[in-house]
């Protein structure tokens, strides 16, 4: 069966009702942004389901209290000014004050320190990004105009298909549809394929493009690259064990007429669920290949997915050549 | 249309006694810097509206999920061509008009050093923008890959896209012009005893902003020629199926793309340092500091390009080359901001309009310095690259930076221009309206984007459905409240109460310009001023 689905990642409206007036939100939110801990709320980063995912999120927290700090000071400064030195209420200039080397130097000197103690965390952070060592899985990831494509290698090789926005949403979002997107469920982040992987596992993905630039972003794996034509950018992920689920995000890179219209959604099962699921896809695979003894490529994977819509038919390799 | 509009806010004639053409002869023909400059900035305004419209086409389809107006290629014409008119026909125009009006006045000279490569850079912008707009009602319809340009979409583009290239070759032909006649009359044209030390704020910051134009506007002619040759001449600069790399055009563009950015930022802290002293009756804190400030910003906007690209692939050395000299921005603009903080500390301050646009730039300048900061760490990036978080930070730096300076200089300098003073109360209405609404309009699209939706995108996820609406409505609010911004400025044209030739006599005003009349003089300083 297919992992737990409930959409707890990116749940609709979870923040109606409880909202602060616009005028009061910039503070309270900004507090309140701390408090939550769990992936997005509506109006932060999702914390996310991977280490790294984490770590970028105590990275943006770290700078967002940093800034949030120099503001008191700064904006208190310019704020007691606004309201002691009015010339409203007597107050006299002290021409005098020109200039300070020593207050100058010193508000050269802070920032450079507090720059730094941003900028090591950050800089060990890229290294980690950067290592693709040691990866258990690799999917190539293509994008379409505007369609993404997942071929995996290693143990699921040979499955190939593509994913598409799903019907629902596709009739909803025409102009002039008629339809409520409120009454489509995960409107615009629901696809008829999700990219299928298994938890605890540390997946590769090989990224490119088959036309334009698109940009493969997954918010809960901090995950979001350019999809080049002509060339590939790696990235790597690995979901915590116990975070099975349904991941949703968004093609990241204007890429033409559909460019809000192509999401990605990833479908974490645990491992044992994984193998499973690859071997019904391998034995569609022989199935679909059996009468005619073709090479893969005709598959119509993904029937085990949720809610599938009519198979999507796999393209033949040759369409994939780059440009 | 600008020709109709420069005339209604010409200033009054009262000093044709030196052969000046009159009529439509005086606008189409003219060398003087102070027409010039008016009609830059007209144009500017006539710009700035028809951007405005379009953002408002864009909030109007943003307003709720599912598409309701335009269909997704309209809306992303339209957020290309938002963005190009208000960079290249809105927000530059402006400052080059403030220089054009105000630099001459500022270091003591008649005029500009080059007045007739001055009309010229004048007036190839209509016909840049006309080229440009028309291109909405061809088959196909206007440019829709964003302002960026990135191939291999741009490259999709029909008959769109050798008309944009041309329009940008006319605007960089443009800019370079005035660039380098700004940079001529400051060099030669200062009176005696300026030197470059005791030259005003403003005139430093576009001096250094002249040097930058003049060095990054050929780099994105190149860029878009090398486009227009491998869509039309079978070249493959850009296309990896014939050895190119789509990526190079990004490199290039974002060489221009940065320092083009403090182009339309440094202009402004000119600005903002000649408001906060007048109005805070004490001189600018630390004024050489501030301009070395401005020149090592200029001079690192030329190695931070890369932060534009962390998400499409870069080896590891260039991330962290380029997320620590864009970090190191954060020291230079850290030093202006606290001198102008130090400047209104221990001053005698006062509220007329201007100073209220100035003091609003420096808190919400502020925080775009502070979300720009964030986008500094690479990691970090990955999560907000693309996403409505950037679009709330370059808005913050655009909008109530950029063009909160502009209408600050507008309010500071109106009088001298006109001769009149303006509506006070209307003028302190716009303001409000506007500073109110500005944040309404871009304070939820941090949520937005931190939450995870995407940019360029006409219709999204129903959990984003609140914050879009906020921000359509501060967006419509906003827009709205600039209708005043011209009414005012018809009104005070027309006439007024008459502006004395220091115009702020209450303030602290100082520079050059307040010795002339105001209006000034067709001629401005027919005799150079000494300066002690």
């Amino acid at each position: 069966m297919s992992a737990p689905a409930s959409d707890i990642q990116r749940p609709h409206g979870l923040f109606h009702g409880r909202l602060p007036k616009a005028a009061a939100a910039l503070a309270a939110c900004a507090l309140s942004a701390a408090a939550v801990a769990n992936t997005s709320n509506g109006y932060n980063l999702p914390v996310g389901v991977t280490q790294m995912s984490r770590d970028i999120y105590d990275l943006h927290m770290e700078a967002f209290w940093i800034c949030v700090g120099i503001a008191i000071v700064v904006f208190g400064a310019m704020i007691y000014s606004l309201v002691k030195f009015r010339a409203s209420q007597g107050a006299v200039a002290d021409t005098t004050m020109l200039h300070s080397t020593k207050v100058e130097i010193a508000w050269t000197i802070v920032p450079v320190v507090i720059l730094v103690v941003m900028a090591i965390p950050a800089a060990e952070l890229i290294l980690k990004m950067e290592d693709m060592r040691n990866s258990d899985l690799s999917i190539r990831v293509t994008g379409y105009q505007w369609k993404w494509e997942y071929q995996y290698m290693d143990a699921g090789a040979g499955i190939d298909y593509f994913s598409t926005l799903k019907q629902d949403s596709n009739f909803a979002r025409q102009l002039h549809s008629g339809i409520d997107p409120n009454s489509v469920q995960n409107y615009l982040l629901d696809v008829d394929h999700p990219l299928v992987v298994p938890s605890g596992t540390k997946v590769r993905i090989i990224l490119t493009s088959a036309d334009v630039i698109h940009a493969w972003y997954v918010p809960d794996f901090a995950l979001k690259r350019s999809a080049v034509p002509g060339f590939i950018n790696e990235l790597w992920f690995k979901v915590d064990t116990g975070k099975e689920g349904i991941y949703r995000g968004q093609c990241a890179a204007l890429c033409g007429r559909d460019h809000g219209f192509m999401p990605v959604v990833v479908d974490v099962r645990t491992p044992d669920d994984f193998k499973k699921w690859v071997e019904e896809q391998k034995a569609q695979i022989k199935q679909a290949a059996a009468p005619t003894t073709e090479a893969p490529g005709a598959e119509a994977p993904g029937a085990e997915a949720p809610g599938t819509d009519a198979p999507v038919a796999a393209a033949p390799r040759s369409a994939q050549a780059l440009n | 249309m600008a020709q109709d509009l420069a005339h209604d806010t010409a200033h009054d004639s009262h000093d044709d006694h030196n052969h000046a053409p009159t009529g439509i002869k005086r606008w189409l023909f003219s060398t003087n810097h102070k027409d010039i400059g008016t009609m830059y900035l007209v144009f500017s305004l006539i710009m700035f509206f028809i951007g405005g419209a379009m953002a408002m086409v864009i909030r109007a389809e943003l307003f709720k999920p599912g598409l309701q107006i335009v269909d997704p290629e309209r809306f992303n014409q339209m957020t290309t061509m938002h963005a190009l008119i208000m960079i290249f026909g809105a927000v530059m125009p402006s400052f080059v008009g403030l220089a054009n009006w105000m630099v001459p006045l500022q270091i003591g000279a008649p005029d500009m050093a080059l007045p007739r490569m001055n009309n010229l850079s004048f007036w190839i912008l209509p016909f840049a923008f006309t080229i440009l707009l028309s291109t909405l009602l061809m088959p196909g319809g206007a440019p829709a890959a964003g302002w960026t340009m990135y191939p291999p979409l741009v490259l999709q583009s029909g008959d769109s896209m050798p008309m944009l290239i041309f329009a940008v070759h006319l605007m960089g032909a443009s800019s370079i012009m005035g660039a380098i006649n700004i940079v001529v009359t400051i060099m030669n044209m200062r009176a005696p005893g300026m030197n470059l030390l005791k030259m005003p704020l403003f005139c430093w910051s576009w001096l250094i902003t002249a040097y930058l134009l003049i060095a990054v506007m050929p780099v994105l002619a190149g860029a878009v020629t090398m486009l227009l040759t491998d869509h039309f001449f079978g070249t493959s600069f850009f296309n990896a199926g014939g050895g190119g790399d789509p990526l190079m055009f990004e490199h290039v563009f974002w060489f221009f793309g940065h320092p083009e950015v403090y182009i339309m930022i440094l202009p402004a802290f000119g600005i903002i340092s000649e408001i906060l002293p007048t109005f805070s009756r004490k001189p600018l804190f630390g004024a050489t500091s501030m301009i070395y400030a401005i020149a090592s910003i200029a001079f690192l906007s030329f190695i931070v390009w890369g932060h534009h690209m962390f998400v499409d692939g870069m080896p590891m050395a260039a991330q962290l080359f380029f997320m620590m000299s864009t970090m190191l921005i954060a020291v230079p603009t850290g030093v202006k901001v606290f001198n102008w903080t130090a400047t209104m500390w221990r001053g005698s301050l006062s509220f007329e309009p201007p100073m209220l646009f100035a003091i609003a730039f420096l808190f919400l300048f502020s925080i775009g310095g502070f979300s720009g900061l964030m986008l500094a760490l690479t990691p970090v990036d990955f999560q907000y690259n693309n996403t409505y978080f950037v679009v709330a930070h370059f808005h913050y730096v655009l909008v109530p930076g950029a063009i909160f300076a502009v209408m600050g200089a507008v309010y500071y300098w109106l009088p001298k221009w006109t001769g009149h003073m303006y509506n006070m109360t209307l003028a302190k209405t716009h303001f409000w309206c506007s500073a109110i609404f500005v944040n309404v309009l871009f304070f939820p699209q941090h949520f937005l984007g931190l939450a995870g939706m995407p940019r360029r995108i006409p219709d999204y996820a129903v959990q984003f459905t609140d914050w879009n609406m906020v921000s359509s409505i501060g967006g419509f609010a906003f827009g709205a409240s600039q209708i005043l911004f011209v009414i005012l400025i018809v009104q005070c044209v027309r006439g007024g109460q008459k502006a004395t030739d220091a115009v702020w006599d209450g303030a602290l005003p100082t520079g050059l310009e307040w010795t002339l009349s105001s209006p000034p003089p067709f001629h401005s300083f027919t005799v150079a001023p000494e300066i002690k």
